[in-house]
């Protein structure tokens, strides 16, 4: 598996409004990099674009991998909202990618695959039964079943708790080690932890910051991590309205 | 269980209010039987009861039956595709204006004085209810579960299979339970319209000859009957949707 870089140039309207303009966007292959910035400014845009969703938003410009070719097949999306299918036990919620491209789901590997998420045992559960980080451990788990070189997060652990959302970080930046990864979040602290490369968003502007140094996923409580996010909030709280 | 027993303390305050009033008014028993009198009538015209609701039953439910089939298969096939709904819609619309009293001489002339009729007319009345309960469920999926699928690579015919239908299912369901009540309405016009079985039958019949307690027993047979069927129905639909 090749994790190849991407990249996106370009701007976005929305009914005319833009959304952003002249963006220049370049997320570097086999990293995390950490799309930082305030609700509204259009970052779930530019995931949504990389994902080919409908966006409602006219753009101009180009994307896509800097290898040249599609990403079709390539990405695995991960976001907020567990998106849990309510009628399927676990194991076959892990497995959903293979049925819906019409193969045979390997179940054997989705079990492995929630096990390894710290689920074991509870396959043939039901999403209703789960808390909301355990849920979140399933999309996860999902996630890692569709084993693609580039994954998208779009805020995936913003309605969690602060311990559960701390642990999910760890478990999701070992588990997607390697990968092209593009994190979207409006949270200082987890851009912090999480970035290889650190971009705060705002109207018209990708402004880059050098991340705290290390490996991650970083501690929560180290001084250069910590005052990393006071650094960032700073420069989030400075952005025009 | 406490639904049980509301339900019958309710059956025997109405039995008591139809007794009062046939005490009070004091109204001949051939325009107002009482409910001791439409209770013996019902045990002592039990075989003939019988008979004619059975037809009725088998009417009911082979129009339920098809209406559902037909009505889901629609549904899928005006959600899935746009063609599809911009021009059979519309029609399907204008096709409610159309009282089904008013098709139910045609459809007696098409399908016959027999049981074909009946399931059509019930087929009919149920269709539309069916259909759009299950087409608006299925237009209303949770937009970031097709975004997802389509991520994974996944078609339109398999989110419809894997995702759109499963998640509409509630959907259809009420639609079912809502055909449950109706279809016995459409049995009983069709058997008005022309017939020579099935309890609309008997009712007309035991109205033109002034038996007005065997048309009241035929009546209470039929209420009770739809009341059934709706139970069953409704047991059926959710037992499906908790093993979903």
């Amino acid at each position: 598996m090749i994790a190849p870089a991407l990249h996106l140039d370009g701007s976005a309207r929305y009914d005319g409004t833009p959304v952003f303009s002249d963006l220049s966007l370049r997320v570097p292959a086999g990293e995390w990099t950490c799309l930082l910035g305030p609700s509204g400014v259009g970052k779930s845009t530019i995931l949504r674009l990389f994902a080919g969703a409908d966006t409602g938003a006219d753009f101009d410009g180009s994307f896509g991998a800097d290898d040249g070719a599609p990403l079709d097949g390539r990405m695995a999306l991960m976001a907020q909202d567990d998106l849990l299918l309510p009628w399927l036990d676990l194991r076959a919620n892990v497995a959903i990618g293979a049925r819906l491209r019409g193969e045979a789901p390997d179940l054997a590997r989705a079990e492995a695959t929630l096990a390894r998420v710290g689920l074991a045992g509870m396959e043939t559960r039901r999403p209703a039964e789960l808390s909301g980080g355990q849920r979140q451990r399933v999309a996860l788990a999902r996630t890692l079943m569709e084993d693609r070189p580039i994954v998208l997060l779009d805020e995936p652990f913003s309605a969690l708790d602060a311990r559960t959302r701390s642990q999910m970080q760890d478990l999701t930046a070992e588990t997607l080690a390697a990968r092209t990864v593009l994190l979207v979040t409006h949270d200082p602290a987890e851009a912090a932890r999480l970035g290889h490369h650190i971009l705060i968003m705002g109207p018209n502007s990708v402004t880059p910051v050098a991340p705290p140094a290390g490996p991650i996923p970083r501690p929560v409580d180290a001084a250069d991590v910590l005052g990393a996010q006071a650094d960032l909030l700073r420069q989030l709280r400075g952005l025009p309205e | 269980m406490s639904g049980w027993r509301a339900g019958i303390l309710s059956a025997l305050l109405g039995v008591a209010v139809w007794q009062a009033v046939v005490w009070a008014t004091g109204l001949p028993r051939f325009i107002l039987p009482g409910p001791g009198l439409v209770a013996t009538t019902i045990w002592k015209s039990r075989a003939l009861i019988a008979e004619h609701a059975l037809i009725t039953m088998t009417e009911v439910i082979a129009g339920l039956i098809l209406g559902t089939v037909l009505g889901a298969l629609s549904a899928v096939g005006l959600a899935a595709s746009k063609w599809a709904r911009t021009l059979v819609r519309p029609m399907l619309v204008f096709s409610q204006a159309i009282p089904v009293f008013a098709l139910a001489p045609i459809l007696t002339l098409w399908f016959g004085y027999g049981l074909g009729s009946k399931v059509v007319m019930a087929l009919i009345i149920i269709y539309f209810p069916v259909t759009s309960s299950f087409f608006d469920a299925l237009m209303r999926p949770n937009r970031d579960w097709i975004g997802l699928a389509r991520v994974m690579g996944a078609s339109p015919a398999r989110i419809m299979w894997h995702i759109r239908i499963p998640a509409a299912l509630p959907g259809l369901a009420s639609g079912v339970r809502l055909a449950a009540v109706y279809a016995p309405i459409g049995a009983i016009i069709g058997e008005w319209v022309g017939a020579s079985k099935g309890l609309g039958y008997l009712m007309l019949l035991a109205n033109g000859r002034a038996k007005t307690d065997l048309m009241f027993a035929a009546l209470i047979v039929l209420a009770v009957f739809t009341i059934l069927i709706h139970a069953v129905v409704s047991r059926i639909a959710t037992r499906l949707l908790e093993r979903y």
